[in-house]
């Protein structure tokens, strides 16, 4: 069984983002960049379905600048056999990414999609599942458990109040939540195998091409910022001011 | 210029986060409809028709709907749009999990978790964790967007909309129900919660988060939540989490014990009306957040506190 794995470049989850003066963006200039937290989960995922024997290759894929490669390096260096880099400077919208990763699901033709629930720049939480909607193939989000058995895959699911487990028929979709695994460090072993492994350099017209977009962006602005309020002595101050104060209790 | 809501509930009650979610779309067109779909919903439908600007209630049932299948509920929503320009749901697991699809199927840009219409085709939503806003134009003539309902005052009762039965779709053929652990609690929900007690690594095990910030939450009558740190730890659940990758909350009270205020806990809290802090670190980074701050350990001052919460009359 083959697994697509579809990973993003994006800045560091440790880095703050910060907003340009000018209000075009957020400043991505000398700023760390590394994988999206949720897509290395994925890959952790589809690496140990691999190793389990489920898996027979996990392709990593990945859309974005020529630096990308090194992203799609480190899935490579945490066990994925090859790589797929869809180059383009543009930054396309979540639409025009589900279309590129469903033209390379067709081409691919994997039994599973193993992606992560959201890229941690946009925070838009939709390609996966517009993906599988384009695909014609059942979904399952915010996967903390997925067992393969067959041709089914059994998911289960982070949902509000609770957990929710679905069976579906592979071909699918899952995507990845925060506690579905703890993704390895690459051994240096592995980094200097992954160097050696291909990755194919495409570009968006392989794929169907990137349409116009449909959004644009006005401006991007600093959230309004909280004051520190002020230091209570005690406990009876703390209710007392609550009380009276804030009106709160 | 008619707007489909589809509503947020559990089979039983609907969630005010659809209330919320009616005033995001009352700003965008006078006609606003709302569906149910689920199974054995007829109470949702009731509590959906008293909502005020509500022209008209759909329903929808069958078990894939009540299951919240995202391909059941995007292949019945999909072909309704015909009949409207935009569709609205709260940002919810259910929400973000078929509003992206009905979208694809559309070739429509979805729009997520909104915190402010600007105008017909502008909204505000927040990237990078809420570290910053984006103000976004969408060329779409239909729009597809999830709503961040803490942003938005929920509409009021008063109305009295027909309820209209439709046919519940074609389910999802490839996707099946196996089992849902859903937590039972007598505590509010802490997404919608008016105040919130969370309790961070500072608590040390999950007997301790139970001892020191339950009774807290009961005294307050609060939803109990939880740093992903804590969470980690295995102190608390996973659905306690609130934050960036767990819940966005606002209530009007937040009190945070033991919680040092990582950027990833504030992106969920920091639109809270009032942020108590509790933590014997004076340096903690969530001070810088708090309207008031109580440098101490929770140890001696979570049980001072509920003595002069008793004290108080609570």
């Amino acid at each position: 069984m083959k697994v697509l794995v579809p990973v993003k470049r994006v800045i560091d989850y440790n880095v703050k983002a910060r907003v340009k003066s000018d209000q075009t963006g957020v400043d991505l200039a000398n700023v760390k960049m590394s994988m999206n937290p949720f897509c290395e989960i994925a890959v952790e995922e589809a690496v140990r379905l691999q190793e389990k024997g489920v898996a027979t290759e996990v392709v990593a894929v990945s859309i974005g600048p020529i630096q990308a490669q090194e992203t799609i390096r480190t899935a490579l260096a945490m066990g994925a056999e090859r790589g797929i880099l869809i180059q383009t400077d543009a930054d396309p919208e979540p639409l025009e990414v589900a279309k590129l990763l469903a033209a390379v699901a067709k081409a691919e033709e994997p039994r599973l999609i193993l992606m992560g629930k959201q890229a941690i720049d946009g925070d838009n939480n939709a390609v996966g599942q517009m993906l599988s909607a384009l695909l014609g193939w059942p979904q399952a989000t915010f996967a903390s458990k997925v067992e393969v058995t067959g041709d089914t895959v059994r998911v289960t699911r982070e949902v509000d109040g609770g957990l929710q487990t679905l069976e579906l028929d592979l071909p699918a979709v899952v995507t990845a939540d925060l506690r579905l695994n703890e993704p390895r460090y690459a051994s240096l072993p592995n980094i200097m195998k992954a160097k050696r492994k291909t990755i194919d350099i495409k570009t968006p017209d392989d794929f169907g091409g990137l349409g116009e977009g449909h959004l644009k962006v006005v401006k991007v602005t600093e959230p309004p910022k909280r004051v520190a309020g002020v230091k209570v002595e005690n406990a009876a101050e703390l209710v007392a001011k609550l009380k009276t104060e804030a009106g709160v209790i | 210029m008619a707007v489909l809501v589809v509503a947020d509930h559990d089979n039983a009650e609907l969630k005010d986060t659809t209330q919320k979610t009616v005033t995001a779309a009352l700003a965008l067109s006078k006609d606003v409809d709302v569906l149910v779909a689920g199974k054995g919903i007829a109470a949702v439908a009731a509590q959906a028709a008293k909502i005020t600007g509500v022209r008209k209630v759909l329903t929808a049932e069958s078990d894939a709907l009540g299951q919240h299948i995202g391909e059941a509920l995007s292949a019945l929503v999909t072909p309704l749009m015909a009949n409207y320009d935009d569709l609205l749901t709260p940002a919810t697991t259910v929400g973000k999990n078929f509003a992206p699809r009905v979208a694809a199927l559309l070739d429509v840009a979805p729009i997520s978790e909104i915190l402010e219409v600007v105008d017909a085709d502008t909204f505000v939503r927040p990237i990078y964790a809420g570290n910053a806003l984006e103000t976004v134009h969408s060329s779409d003539a239909k729009k597809i967007i999830t709503v961040r309902a803490t942003a938005f005052k929920p509409a009021e009762d008063g109305g009295s909309a027909p309820i209209e039965a439709i046919d519940p779709g074609p389910g999802a053929p490839h996707t099946r129900f196996v089992s849902e652990e859903i937590v039972k609690s007598d505590r509010p929900e802490l997404a919608g919660a008016k105040i919130v007690v969370s309790g961070g690594r500072a608590m040390g095990s999950a007997e301790e988060f139970h001892r020191v910030i339950e009774p807290l939450a009961d005294k307050l009558g609060a939803a109990v939540g939880a740093s992903r740190a804590a969470v980690d730890a295995g102190y608390a659940p996973n659905d306690y989490q609130v934050g960036q990758t767990g819940k966005v909350v606002a209530p009007q009270l937040y009190v945070a014990i033991g919680i040092s205020g990582a950027i990833q806990h504030l992106a969920g809290m920091k639109d809270s009306k009032v942020i108590v802090a509790i933590n014997k670190d004076a340096d903690a980074p969530i001070f810088q957040v708090a309207d008031y701050g109580l440098v101490a350990d929770y140890k001696t001052a979570v049980p001072e506190l509920m003595a002069a919460l008793t004290a108080a009359g609570k």
